[in-house]
């Protein structure tokens, strides 16, 4: 935990640094104007469009310096934790679902959302919450239901079908 | 007088079946996320606030949508009780204090008791708070109608310092989060010059902005999600409850008792519910503190003391509706939960703030009187099913957590309709996960993305005002103090740790 405290400020300190660096970037159709133009105060207009996000910038990195120091000091619980920042459940949790996570979402790319669904709860329910075949499938099999009678049917809000869409003209025959 | 008759309207909109029906529906729905561990009011309002779409889509009015948030809202105030008696796991943070008398109660087999003083006390504490707000919402909202740029901008300062100064959390980590979110609400078009800012590796999907809901969904659908799992390994151990008709209706006759513990939740909670960044769970550990502190016997306090339990639950209940007073009257949310009905105020077309309560009473009072509607809709459902929801409780996280993580995905694309904002909702999520692991506070950055829009116009446009000088926000008479207390907040720490040091130090 002790050095993921550091590496995190560290990290956040460079995010600071480019969300800074960011700020003072001139607009497209202007390149002329030098970087940094913007985060002062322009006559006659204010302050300019980086200075908001060019100074709270600036405050993220003193902080992530701040926190480095009472890293260093030993004084806030994290920089005094001997656990591990993510144990071996933590990791294989991490894993699996936050893996899980993103094959959803790239499987919502290929397949759209009611595939999706489905292959994401039945991954989920069987193989991380080792529930009966009875119980994954009812719910599998309900929930992309439930959804697309509620969203396509009563909302009208069209979800992606992806490869699936030849599946749904019927029922779009049918409610729609 | 005018009050009264505004109310007693409003009551009567609220008790029309669409509006009444959702209150319903949202007071079982926030019940359930109430109840359930890892889930809190600020998860139930974030993840459903998509769907409100629907609802303003069938009624035509924002009324209906907000009624049913604010019952969610309601809902999660009670049933966060449930399962801090029930498990010993407090089922949201605002009923932490709830444990530590509500558990051992459990313990020594009188669940129903702690169960019902605990429904019974939200429902005293949620009265009392709402004939408050009736009486202070009004007066305040025609004061800060008189409000300018400074004065708003000011204001902002204040929600920020309040979580400086009062959060608790590790400072320099609550200020970047803080900083963070009104950085992040700068993404997109610059509404000033019309520049673009921020737009990241130019993609295009940065320039209509990181809207609020991405954020707030990943953060409370996604990260938190992901560290309750980390942190339960999805175990819990439940304690057996004999309920009856008999036995509650004995524990509601038995509840005078707990008349000391409730009067001071309903009370402090209130209070503390109106300051920004303080909200229920402070409010209720204060009530806990100060019911604890003046009562006849305190050492019965932490073995089952029946006031231990009012006092909390009465007084999250109290704060829940003290966090709505400078929500809608001055537009600054006094909670997480508060900042995203806010936001969804603003996506459903409205401007929160003074003028809500001259130019849109009819949004107003209807919600008003859905607050008493709600709250006699949530007592009673909370009685008539505490069986069902222990029931609901023994659902399995396995399956709870995929159906949330469903719910959050559909929900962020139902809302903007594309797989860009899907996917920053997602990364969101993982950076929030690692983050809380960290200690680092995630509401202000919450709360940030939503008043970042407000705040930075108006600091923007004082200073061009002023040309370009700082002394604008102190030299005014209402922004003036307004500004002096935000900053002795924000340096209220740096005086503790001056005063520590000091008194660290030898004499002599």
């Amino acid at each position: 935990m002790r050095r993921a405290e550091l590496v995190t400020a560290i990290l956040l300190g460079f995010l600071s640094i480019y969300l800074m660096w960011k700020s003072g970037e001139p607009p497209a159709w202007n390149p002329d104007v030098p970087r940094f133009a913007n985060i002062g105060f322009i006559d006659g207009e204010g302050p300019g469009s980086g200075f908001w996000p060019f100074w709270l910038s600036a405050v993220m990195l003193i902080c992530c310096i701040w926190t480095g120091y009472n890293w260093y000091k030993r004084t806030t619980p994290p920089s005094k934790s001997e656990e591990p920042f993510l144990d071996d459940y933590g990791k294989k949790m991490l894993f699996l679902v936050g893996g899980g996570l993103i094959g959803f979402l790239a499987l919502i790319e290929v397949i759209g959302f009611y595939g999706a669904m489905f292959v994401f709860l039945v991954y989920y329910l069987l193989f991380l919450g080792r529930h009966s075949w009875v119980k994954t499938f009812s719910i599998a099999i309900s929930v992309p239901v439930i959804s697309f009678f509620f969203f396509d049917v009563a909302m009208r809000i069209v979800l992606p079908k992806g490869y699936l869409e030849p599946l749904f003209i019927p029922l779009y025959d049918i409610f729609l | 007088m005018e009050v009264i008759s505004a109310l007693v309207d409003g009551i009567f909109v609220a008790l029309e079946p669409i509006n009444l029906g959702l209150a319903i529906v949202g007071v079982i729905v926030g019940l359930f996320v109430g109840a359930m561990p890892g889930l809190g009011s600020v998860n139930g309002v974030a993840i459903l606030l998509p769907f409100t779409f629907v609802i303003q889509n069938l009624t035509g009015t924002a009324t209906s949508p907000m009624i049913f948030l604010a019952a969610i809202y309601y809902g999660a105030m009670y049933g966060g009780a449930i399962s801090s008696i029930t498990l010993g796991i407090p089922g949201a943070s605002t009923a932490v204090a709830t444990t530590f008398d509500g558990r051992p109660l459990a313990l020594q087999g009188r669940a129903d008791r702690a169960l019902v003083t605990a429904a019974v006390a939200s429902f005293v504490g949620g009265t009392v708070s709402n004939v408050l707000f009736t009486a202070f919402a009004p007066p305040l909202a025609s004061v800060a109608l008189q409000f300018g740029n400074p004065e708003i901008f000011a204001l902002m300062l204040l929600a920020f310092a309040t979580f400086v100064g009062l959060g608790g959390d590790d400072i320099p980590k609550t200020i970047f989060s803080i900083c963070f979110g009104l950085v992040m609400a700068t993404v997109g078009f610059d509404i000033i010059s019309g520049e673009p800012r921020l737009i990241f590796f130019d993609i295009t999907g940065f320039t209509h902005g990181i809207r609020f809901l991405v954020l707030a969904i990943g953060v409370y659908g996604i990260g938190e999600m992901i560290w309750t799992i980390n942190s339960s390994r999805y175990k819990s151990t439940m304690s057996e409850v004999n309920i009856s008709f008999g036995r509650i209706m004995d524990s509601i006759r038995a509840f005078p008792e707990a008349w000391k513990g409730t009067a001071i939740g309903s009370a402090l909670g209130f209070f503390v519910g109106i300051l920004p960044a303080a909200g229920a769970t402070p409010g209720s550990l204060m009530s806990y503190g100060v019911a604890k502190m003046t009562a006849k016997n305190p050492e019965e306090y932490g073995k089952g003391a029946v006031d231990g339990v009012a006092a909390p639950e009465a007084a999250n209940n109290s704060a829940s509706t003290g966090a709505m007073l400078p929500m809608m009257t001055l537009g600054i949310p006094g909670s997480p939960t508060t900042a995203v009905l806010l936001a969804g105020m603003v996506i459903w077309g409205l401007q929160p703030g003074p003028l809500l309560f001259s130019e849109q009473p009819d949004f107003v009072w209807p919600l008003i009187g859905s607050f008493y509607i709600s709250n006699v809709v949530a007592v009673l459902i909370n009685l008539a099913f505490i069986p069902l929801f222990l029931a609901m409780l023994r659902m399995p996280f396995t399956i709870l957590a995929p159906l949330i993580f469903v719910l959050s995905v559909v929900g962020t694309y139902a809302a903007y309709q594309n797989m860009f904002d899907v996917w920053l909702m997602l990364w969101f999520g993982f950076g929030a996960f690692f983050l809380r692991i960290l200690d680092y506070p995630l509401a202000p950055a919450v709360l940030a993305i939503v008043l970042g829009p407000i705040a930075e116009p108006t600091m923007r446009q004082s200073l061009l005002l002023s040309d370009g000088d700082f002394s604008i926000f102190f030299t005014r008479p209402i922004a003036g103090p307004i500004t002096v207390v935000a900053i002795i907040l924000i340096l209220l720490p740096l005086f503790k740790l001056i005063r520590d040091k000091l008194r660290a130090k030898p004499i002599g």
